[in-house]
């Protein structure tokens, strides 16, 4: 690093710091020394985004973002391209496991207190993540131009409708036509392909960077800054590399397989990740039997249902998502993980994964009256768990949480 | 002096950004106006025709308008004379919350003393609704007087697209525009207008 240096590395690195970047974001990045197999989720949502950006790609070459031609299209991939198949089965699969391993990822935030002082904006960050996952897996899913797609782009689209005064003229400015057409298909494809894909990664950049600045938390809640060496390294850390790529390799590894027998045997994911309807080409003159939402969509669809009244339904499923991004405000409590959380944390924590499972298995079944009741129970204990935890987590006794790691 | 300058600095900023601010809108205008239906897509959909003569008493076909589909129904009398019955289950029995373009001018709210035309379009979210007309208990409602069910949401209309209390619909079916030229019925357009 000093100007005598030679070679063509060291021009290279006086004019761009590699070395110092690689050394400070990778290398000797320091992490905490003690972690568990929930934090090796981040890494793997960056596994599956290279995994969905280069399938995403190589389905590019062979799909065509037309009314007529995007149905034919998929089902050239999957038969005529040569292993088009394993490449469309990639990223669907891709899309199933990357909101997998965001939602546990999620959990963990909630579990280990991950959002609180000073990651609030780790946390948001994450969330928009979240959210920009949401729109491009939606975006993605009308494609095909299936069944499910149609049908499925209709209610989300529809729910613009309900915005009052704009309502009708913002579905027919979405669609571009007045039901959806090519020209709402060439503009999603825009969308999922440059648009979304673009933000998506400046947001993943920036969730790094506000990390990389605070440092990662661990488990026990510590805060390993406190007792740092005298190059201001916490004492209770290790060097990113080697000791954490290991533990990423083993779970990437996992993983891998997790993924791989999915993408082979089960792509369709019982109907959950690939609904059977979107076998069938759109057709805007009949509805499906059932129209529910892939896996990942459906607690809050749930709760849109549970809602008897359209303005209503959008509102609280707005409300569910945006409740997310306050949480590091929500919780008082002293203590970050649930480890030496009080007993109201950890019933609230219990009840609210079940509830939250509840409303997933609700969201993909048809309605009838009993249901329709078990998702209004199951929306009503989500925003409990958010809207009491102030209350919850500053009135319980929390355990002394240890000096060190 | 000094805050002479400051104060004419912070005037000057503001209205650097003022006239930015207005030029950025100006310039988002096309970017967003691109994003409205085009030409060719407010072009395309003129009206269909229908022979409705051939059609059973009770019965309901589809036809597509705009590529939206669009219900007829051929009413017995005996269902005709039960749609006051059923209003006070209904939200909007008279449509009033909603344009009627053939208000009070038949029970079946279209130009036709036997015929219901009806944008086959739930007004919660988009879906079909399915016609049910027999009056049986259903998994929906144990008293189910006939009618539309969308199987999206659960939300119920009469036989001439009326909605039913309670539901997630916000309104009534639509009633498209149309005119019947004794058994001829013209769907997309009103009696006269080219």
């Amino acid at each position: 690093m000093t100007q005598e240096s030679s070679g063509f590395f060291n021009w290279i690195n006086n004019r761009l710091p590699i070395v110092n970047t690689f050394e400070r974001h990778l290398s000797k990045h320091p992490v905490p020394k003690k972690v568990n197999f929930w934090y090796m989720f981040g890494a793997l949502a960056s596994v599956v985004l290279i995994i969905q950006i280069i399938s995403g790609i190589w389905l590019m070459f062979g799909y065509e973002n037309t009314e007529e031609g995007a149905f034919s299209s998929i089902e050239f991939i999957m038969r005529d391209i040569e292993y088009g198949w394993i490449i469309r089965y990639m990223h669907t699969t891709g899309a199933s496991m990357f909101f997998a391993v965001v939602y546990l990822h999620m959990f963990r935030g909630l579990l280990y207190g991950s959002y609180q002082k000073p990651r609030e904006l780790v946390w948001i960050f994450g969330m928009a993540i979240y959210l920009a996952m949401m729109a491009e897996g939606f975006l993605g899913y009308v494609l095909p131009y299936g069944q499910m797609s149609y049908w499925g782009a209709q209610v989300i689209i529809s729910l613009f409708g309900a915005i009052p005064y704009i309502g009708e003229s913002l579905e027919i400015w979405i669609r571009g036509d007045y039901y959806i057409s090519g020209a709402t298909i060439s503009r999603f494809f825009a969308l999922h392909v440059v648009a979304l894909p673009l933000i998506l990664i400046a947001l993943v950049f920036m969730h790094l960077i506000a990390l990389h600045e605070v440092g990662a938390g661990n488990p026990e809640g510590v805060d390993i800054e406190k007792h740092v060496d005298e190059d201001g390294v916490p004492l209770d850390s290790v060097p990113f590399f080697p000791y954490k790529v290991l533990n990423a390799l083993v779970a990437i590894g996992i993983f891998g397989i997790v993924f791989s027998v999915i993408m082979f045997f089960f792509p369709e994911g019982g109907g959950y990740m690939i609904e059977l309807a979107n076998f069938e080409e759109a057709n805007p003159l009949i509805t499906p039997e059932h129209i529910a939402p892939v896996w990942y969509y459906s607690p809050y669809y749930a709760m849109l249902r549970a809602v008897p009244d359209k303005l209503g339904g959008l509102i609280v499923m707005a409300a569910a998502i945006a409740i997310l991004f306050v949480v590091p405000w929500l919780d008082r409590s002293k203590a970050a993980s649930i480890r030496y959380k009080g007993i109201l944390s950890k019933i609230a924590m219990t009840i609210f994964v079940i509830s939250w499972l509840m409303l997933a298995w609700l969201g993909t079944v048809p309605v009838t009256a009993l249901r329709t009741n078990l998702s209004i129970i199951g929306t009503v204990i989500y925003f409990a768990f958010f809207l009491l935890m102030p209350i919850y987590t500053s009135i319980e006794k929390t355990k002394p949480v240890p000096e060190r790691l | 002096m000094e805050e002479k300058i400051t104060t004419r600095r912070k005037v000057l900023i503001g209205m650097t950004s003022a006239v930015g601010a207005v030029g950025a809108s100006f310039a988002a205008v096309p970017f967003i106006a691109s994003w409205n239906p085009s030409a060719k897509a407010k072009a395309f959909g003129g009206p269909v025709k229908v022979d409705v003569s051939k059609m059973q008493i009770g019965q309901k076909i589809q036809v597509a308008w705009r590529k939206q589909p669009i219900f007829v129904i051929r009413h017995s009398k005996e269902a005709l004379q039960n749609l006051s019955n059923v209003e006070p289950k209904l939200d909007d029995p008279n449509s009033l919350k909603i344009e009627e373009p053939y208000r009070d001018e038949n029970p079946t709210r279209s130009t036709s003393t036997e015929y219901t035309v009806l944008a086959g379009v739930c007004t919660h979210l988009g879906c079909a609704p399915k016609y049910y007309p027999e009056m049986e208990s259903k998994p929906w409602d144990e008293s189910w007087v006939g009618g539309f069910f969308c199987p999206c949401h659960g939300s119920t209309f009469d036989i001439v697209g009326r909605v039913f209390k309670g539901v997630p619909a916000p309104t009534n079916l639509k009633v498209p525009p149309h005119y019947f030229d004794g058994s001829i019925l013209t769907i997309g357009e009103e009696r006269g207008t080219v």
